[in-house]
Parts: structure tokens; C-alpha cells; sequence
């Protein structure tokens, strides 16, 4: 690649917290390092990356609104987490979360265990139970 | 809590280098003396490498990579200077490891950390998945904050003591358990000469001599031929989300371009000059255009993901490019083993 070819297609992947360092050679044929704001088949399979979570998150929320899962679903698809991890993080063994995902275990969990959730997910106690919140997102 | 503890300041000047393991490598090397580049760094940890290892999967894609196991150039290249390293792990103790990382850099020593990205909160968001083999160096303490060198980064950052403590322990693959290493010795002397042919030897070794084929060119070309069958085998959705991965890998934050050829070149390019080998010039220069081939390849597959051209066919064009890669390296690989002789 030569210095002048290191491409600069921002499209907001790096949000501009900083640009990468890349390698490329200058008009004698001598290695420099060059920054970059992105590249474009690169950006395209990042959004590719973060366009299959969507779906899954989306797919989650859904099935949370017709109730046949719970909000921790939800929120375990958001996070890109699945139960393995989720266990890890909260130290609730993989049965028990996989219960959890169910509307009717969910709703008698006690107030400890929606804390390690939550702490784990990022989010407060409230989020983790409010089902309204996933309703506005239709809009 | 932390507030009152005392501030640390350690004399430590931050590099950007385009890889992780690279840029902590050489920046602790360089606070201890040794000055030697990112690309140097790279080349004597032999880190350039390919492996497509398809019934081994990360969140339902193969595991495609084109580096050794983390730690490796680190590991490499400590050895072939003859510096110490000292390193700990806290399975389970958060607090302890916080712990001995202040002690460490209360003795003015700078300190590489293993962490998990997705809860690193400097980072960009779409690059914050559950990867959990960043590497970056504490060189100090402020108002209860570490000073933290990321090498991605193109300035120094800082992170509060639950944040830091939170990457540090992140979950899932390869998690850190709070893996700290500094250096604790340094040697008066190294022969950097024989280090840079011995490392070529390996690089060119691990390319073209493991005998299971998922690695070096032969994992490249075993990915070409199954590449071509993608799109039958695993359907549109699947074989485009395998197809990405593969440029993710090959470009995403730290590869410095082409699944690190680009810095191989640089490297070759390097040791040329310092070992006055002409050929050496030739072999970075080849090595360039493999690089220019892997971005040629990443254009087809963007191509291909962002559904602008006819799958079937593509995915046959972009597997015969690294097909065609695959002998050029292979060509390269074989006259570095002349560095023995000369």
C-alpha cells in the first residue's frame, strides 16, 4: 500500500476517539506508519458484525412483548452475551438463568438476584423489569 | 475509597503502535532502554502467521487469525533479548490483583495488563465486543485514577480504579484472571543480529512446515477451497457473516493493514538495512504486494456482504485471490530460509 492510498473512509466507527496506525510505503519505497480514519470494506463488515445483533436483540424484544420471553432475554441479546457468559458474570449457574429467560420465573426473582443481573448487564434494577421501556422502541 | 491514595508518577513516554501485544512490547522495551520499533518487535516474535480453524467457533464464526496465540511476540521477543519477565495471574482475587499492580508501580515499574474490551469505556462502542486479549501498560496513579497507555490509542488515557479492575476480570473466552507481567531484568547486551535471522527461520518455518493443514499458506489455501463452497453450504446469511469475520480479522484495530503483512514488510525492510542483505529488500517488497492481494480480497468480499454483486461467482473470485496469495507467500516464506546462509 502506498502512503498516499492509506484510505480515510470515516463513516463514525471509531467515533473519532482515534485513528488507527497503519503501515505503507512512501514515494522512495521506504516503510512509514500512517493514520486512518477507516476503511470501507472494513467498516462495511463491522456494521455487518453489529447488523446480526440487532436482529437478535430485535427478535428477543419481540418475543419479550408477546411474552413468551423475559426482559433478562432481552437484555442478554443486547449485551451480546449468551447464557455461558451471563453465568460467568453473575455466578448463577446456566440452569437457573436459562429459567430466568421464562416470564414466569422471572417475575418471582427476588431483589439479590435482579442486582447481579443488572450489575452485569450494565443497567438498573428498573430497566431489568420495566417492560414499557421495550414498548417505545416500536416507534 | 482510593482517592487518598497517593499519586504515582513513573517517567513513561506513550507510543501508538497498530497492534496491542506489538505496542506494549516495544514501549515497556523502550522505558527500559531498548529501542527497538513496532515492526522490529513484530518481525522477532516471528508474528506473522495465517489459521482457519473451522470446528473451533467464536459466537458461531471459525476462528480465523492471522498472529500467534496472544502473548507469544511478547514471550519471543523477551527471549531472544535476554530480558526477565516477571508475571502474575489472580484467578478470583479482583482485590488482590489491584493490589499487587499498585505495588508494582509504586517500585516505578510499568506494568502490561490483559483485559477484556467490552466494558473498556475510551474505546469506540462498535469495536466493543467480548474479545479478552487486549493488552495495555499502567505507568501511574492520579487522584486515585491509573494512567493508562493503551497502544492503540494515539494519546495516554486513564481509567478509575473499578473500571480498571472490571476489565481486568472480564468473562468469557480467554478471560485475564488479572494477568499483569512487567520486565524485571535487563541484559547489558544482545546480539539482535542473530535474533533477527533466528526469527526469520521461525516465521518462515510455522508458514510453511506445521504438518496440520489449518495452518501457515496450506490453512490458507484449506480456507480458499472451503470458501468456495460457502455460499451452498451454509447459505447466503451465514456464508456472509463468515465471509466478514474473515475481513474483520484481517483488518480490524491492530493488524496495521493486511493482516499484519504490511508491518512484516516493514520489518523485512528493516532487518535488510541493518544487516546490509539486498535480497532482504526484495522479499519486503514481494511481501508488500501479498498485502496489496489480501486488501484486493477484502474489496471483493466487502462486495459481497454489502450485496452489490453476484454471490456464487464471487465467492469463487475472492478464494482464487488468496489462492493466488497463498503461492506468492509461500514463494516469500521460502527465500527467507536463505537467511541461514547469509
Amino acid at each position: 500500500m502506498k502512503k498516499q492510498e492509506v484510505p480515510q473512509d470515516n463513516e463514525g466507527m471509531l467515533e473519532d476517539k482515534f485513528r488507527e496506525l497503519c503501515y505503507a510505503v512512501d514515494a522512495d519505497g521506504n516503510y512509514v506508519t500512517v493514520h486512518s480514519t477507516g476503511w470501507s470494506p472494513k467498516n462495511a463488515a463491522m456494521k455487518q458484525a453489529w447488523e446480526e445483533i440487532h436482529i437478535k436483540t430485535e427478535e428477543a424484544r419481540q418475543l419479550v412483548l408477546a411474552g413468551k420471553k423475559s426482559m433478562l432475554a432481552y437484555y442478554m441479546e443486547r449485551s451480546i452475551m449468551d447464557v455461558k457468559l451471563l453465568s460467568q458474570y453473575t455466578g448463577i449457574p446456566k440452569r437457573k438463568i436459562k429459567r430466568h429467560l421464562k416470564p414466569s420465573a422471572f417475575q418471582t426473582l427476588d431483589k439479590e438476584t435482579l442486582e447481579l443481573y443488572a450489575e452485569a448487564l450494565k443497567i438498573s434494577v428498573e430497566e431489568l423489569t420495566d417492560i414499557s421501556r421495550l414498548e417505545k422502541r416500536d416507534e | 475509597m482510593n482517592k487518598n491514595k497517593k499519586d504515582v508518577s513513573i517517567e513513561f513516554k506513550h507510543y501508538q503502535a497498530a497492534h496491542c501485544e506489538n505496542g506494549v512490547t516495544s514501549s515497556l522495551l523502550k522505558f527500559h532502554g531498548i529501542e527497538l520499533s513496532e515492526a522490529m518487535v513484530f518481525g522477532l516474535g516471528s508474528g506473522i502467521f495465517f489459521t482457519y480453524m473451522p470446528f473451533y467457533k467464536l459466537n458461531g464464526l471459525p476462528v480465523i487469525s492471522f498472529r500467534p496465540y496472544p502473548g507469544m511476540i511478547f514471550n519471543r521477543v523477551c527471549r531472544h533479548l535476554g530480558v526477565k519477565i516477571k508475571r502474575h495471574k489472580f484467578p478470583g482475587k479482583p482485590e488482590k490483583a489491584m493490589e499487587m499492580l499498585d505495588t508494582i508501580i509504586e517500585q516505578g515499574i510499568p506494568t502490561g495488563c490483559l483485559v477484556g474490551v467490552y466494558h473498556l469505556s475510551y474505546f469506540p462502542d462498535p469495536y466493543r465486543f467480548h474479545f479478552n486479549a487486549h493488552n495495555l501498560i499502567v505507568y501511574g496513579r492520579k487522584n486515585g485514577d491509573y494512567l493508562i497507555s493503551d497502544p492503540i490509542m494515539e494519546t495516554s488515557v486513564s481509567l478509575p480504579h473499578n473500571e480498571l479492575q472490571r476489565v481486568r476480570y472480564a468473562k468469557g473466552t480467554y478471560p485475564p484472571k488479572g494477568r499483569m507481567y512487567y520486565m524485571n531484568s535487563i541484559p547489558e547486551d544482545y546480539d539482535l543480529d542473530a535474533a533477527i535471522r533466528k526469527s526469520i527461520l521461525k516465521a518462515s518455518s510455522q508458514m510453511l512446515t506445521i504438518p496440520i493443514p489449518l495452518f501457515g499458506v496450506k490453512g490458507i489455501r484449506y480456507m480458499a477451497r472451503r470458501m468456495k463452497k460457502w455460499p451452498e453450504k451454509l447459505g447466503d446469511r451465514k456464508a456472509s457473516l463468515y465471509l466478514g469475520q474473515v475481513v474483520r480479522m484481517l483488518e480490524e484495530i491492530g493488524t496495521g493493514g493486511a493482516g499484519f503483512r504490511f508491518i512484516y514488510a516493514a520489518f523485512l525492510q528493516e532487518a535488510a538495512n541493518r544487516l546490509e542483505i539486498d535480497w532482504l529488500h526484495d522479499c519486503s517488497a514481494q511481501m508488500t504486494e501479498a498485502g496489496d492481494k489480501w486488501r484486493e480480497f477484502a474489496i471483493i468480499a466487502g462486495r459481497i456482504f454489502k450485496g452489490r454483486s453476484s454471490k456464487d461467482e464471487s465467492y469463487v473470485a475472492a478464494a482464487d485471490i488468496l489462492l493466488e496469495i497463498a503461492d506468492r507467500e509461500e514463494k516469500i516464506y521460502r527465500q527467507l530460509k536463505k537467511i541461514k546462509h547469509s
